[in-house]
């Protein structure tokens, strides 16, 4: 058996998987979030709590009604970025000729009145949510067992992640969306309905975060606090990566979730802490962010 | 959608710094006489809460309101000075004048070094920035040995202000706590309203025509920054004292919410907004506590209210009516 720096291999192995599969989450939120601000200008801080409605509206399919995890799969972000197009619609288009800060304020709002909802209903101890039986097991890698589950999560995510990019970036819809971030009077003035494009964009953005959920529902107990604190350490991620490219969101998120994971092999005391002190130097050397533009 | 850096908070506070307007005078005059008053009638623990919020409150305010700014990480200072404050009292056995000096002191270095860090990005990256490291700031808390993780510092000593005065009678403890929490409002009081308060404004209102005026922006808004740090951990400080405890609520970031959420319900950008903020949703919390998580729904709820139809504050639409800056 071979020792790297005196860690076994399957200890590091391990925490690289983990940090993947929090990369994945972290990539996936903050393509939400990059996606949302890049058109409507806002951060969605009910982003966490939609996620966490994601993995709960699982929960209540396949508890209620029976539904499996795969039609969860496709059902959960279209129930969840339905409402949240219903709140687009009714609560922040007013606010859009306002100064961005009140955005923030909107949805810190939201983000309570979900959490407290679901606290209330469904008290604070987690739900536990199965893995589909076709994902069940684990592969033998030699050097690693991984879990069906854990190697679907992280191809899940990258395919969902490399569509976004691809459809925003290299198709006729994704063109008009970003033409629409750079000047909306214009692109309305061709006949666009730009309001319209605003309303399902955050749709899609808030769909991103539920199809987020579904993905943590088997391996994080489903509960209602679970996106709280995940929130801001997307946050922390996106400053870092800076908002201005998809590519950059997800690579970023990625990135810093192996980052933490290795931090959790080599400085376990680190690791809660770490993705901030990258923020702190990030901030030092390109305040920018790594991807991002100077306003 | 607007694209332009220039922000409008819709104050009503934008007095003309000639002299200190009379009604100003009167409302201090009244403020102070009720507060002699008001423990008479009302139970002083939670008058002292309502206190030490409306300073940790106005902190925010001077920041947010006046420098454009929002922190949405205020509870490290608030909270970092709570548990410095604690620990001296208990452990290194200060007197109570210490040991809200010490606590103060660490928040202002904290509030230096984030602040520094913060600034660098502006706007909505500002709220985010502030609030990861508010979220550093609690894991901090939650792991290092001398915060006393879940349990936080328990059992705090009052102890003799000066070596003289027992503070741990109630009343005696709430005049020290008025004397505080009046001398930090009077104190940002006269920050706004001093040359460098007209700076800032001028810097919230229009940045590139400060810079073009010479005004070094980074500067000023890195001095707000620690003032309003140093005034909520002074605020914090004065809380571990009047509960005898720093906990990781002081630390977390619906700490920081709520304070947003004070200074938002009371009037953005007026002098007496934050007060009345902080009366209410202290209050509210008070009586309501039996509602258990209908707390935190109701106070989201009076957040998305606030946001959409009552972006002056009850302070700012009082202002309006009497047309006089508040």
């Amino acid at each position: 058996m071979f020792e790297l720096l005196g860690i076994p291999p399957q200890a590091l192995f391990g925490q690289l998987l983990l940090g993947l599969i929090n990369g994945s989450f972290y990539a996936l939120l903050s393509l939400g979030l990059a996606v949302i601000f890049g058109l409507l200008n806002i951060i969605n801080f009910s982003h966490g709590a939609q996620y966490m409605m994601g993995a709960f509206v699982a929960w209540m399919l396949m508890t209620y009604a029976g539904i499996n995890y795969w039609w969860a799969l496709l059902l959960v972000p279209i129930i969840v970025g339905a409402s949240g197009v219903v709140i687009e619609r009714l609560m922040i288009s007013r606010l859009y000729h306002l100064d961005h800060l009140y955005g923030l304020l909107l949805t810190f709002g939201l983000a309570l009145i979900i959490q407290g909802l679901f606290r209330n209903r469904f008290g604070v101890s987690g739900l536990p949510y199965a893995i589909p039986a076709e994902l069940t097991g684990a592969q033998n890698l030699g050097f690693m067992f991984l879990p069906n589950y854990r190697g679907w999560v992280v191809v899940a995510s990258v395919v969902v992640c490399f569509g976004t990019w691809f459809a925003i970036e290299r198709t006729r819809l994704g063109a008009c969306l970003r033409a629409a971030t750079e000047n909306p009077t214009l692109v309305g003035a061709f006949g666009i309905n730009v309001p319209r494009m605003i309303t399902l964009t955050y749709g899609f953005g808030v769909g991103l975060a539920a199809f987020a959920g579904v993905l943590a529902a088997p391996i994080y107990s489903v509960n209602p606090n679970m996106g709280a604190d995940l929130i801001i350490v997307v946050f922390a991620v996106v400053v870092i990566g800076g908002m201005g490219s998809i590519l950059g969101a997800i690579v970023t998120g990625f990135g810093l979730g192996i980052v933490e994971g290795l931090t959790k092999v080599f400085y376990p005391e680190g690791s809660a802490v770490v993705i901030f002190v990258i923020m702190a130097l990030v901030l030092l050397v390109k305040p920018a962010g790594l991807f991002g533009r100077t306003a | 959608m607007t694209s332009d850096t220039q922000t409008h908070y819709e104050s009503a506070a934008e007095a003309l710094p000639i002299g200190t307007p009379r009604h100003h005078v009167v409302i201090f005059g009244v403020l102070l006489a009720f507060l002699i008053v008001a423990p008479l009638v009302l139970y002083p623990v939670f008058l002292m809460k309502v206190l030490c919020f409306a300073l940790f409150a106005s902190a925010l305010n001077l920041l947010l309101g006046f420098g454009g700014l929002l922190s949405f990480g205020h509870a490290a200072f608030f909270g970092s000075a709570s548990y410095v404050s604690a620990h001296a009292a208990k452990v290194w056995g200060l007197t109570p004048e210490l040991a809200i000096l010490a606590g103060t002191a660490a928040a202002a270095v904290l509030g230096l070094v984030i602040g520094a860090l913060a600034i660098r990005r502006q706007g909505i990256y500002f709220a985010m920035v502030t609030l990861a490291f508010a979220q550093m700031v609690f894991f901090f808390a939650l792991q290092a040995p001398f915060t006393g993780g879940e349990d936080g510092i328990q059992a705090v000593p009052r102890g003799h202000l000066f070596g003289l005065l027992n503070l741990a009678s109630d009343m005696t403890l709430y005049f020290v706590v008025v004397a505080i929490v009046f001398g930090g409002l009077l104190a940002i009081y006269r920050i706004i309203h001093s040359p460098f308060g007209q700076v800032l404004k001028a810097i919230r209102d229009n940045e590139p025509r400060a810079v073009s005026l010479g005004y070094k922006v980074n500067r000023y808004k890195l001095a707000v920054f620690v003032m309003s740090a140093t005034l909520a951990g002074l605020a914090g400080a004065t809380k571990a004292l009047v509960f005898q405890l720093a906990s990781l609520t002081d630390v977390y970031w619906t700490m920081s919410g709520e304070v947003v959420l004070m200074t938002l319900i009371g009037g953005m950008g007026t002098i007496f907004g934050p007060l009345v903020g902080a009366t209410v949703i202290v209050a509210m919390q008070n009586y309501f506590a039996g509602l258990g998580a209908w707390v935190t729904i109701l106070q989201g709820i009076i957040f998305v209210v606030s946001v959409l139809l009552f972006r002056e504050g009850i302070v700012g639409v009082v202002a309006r009516w009497i047309k006089k800056p508040l």
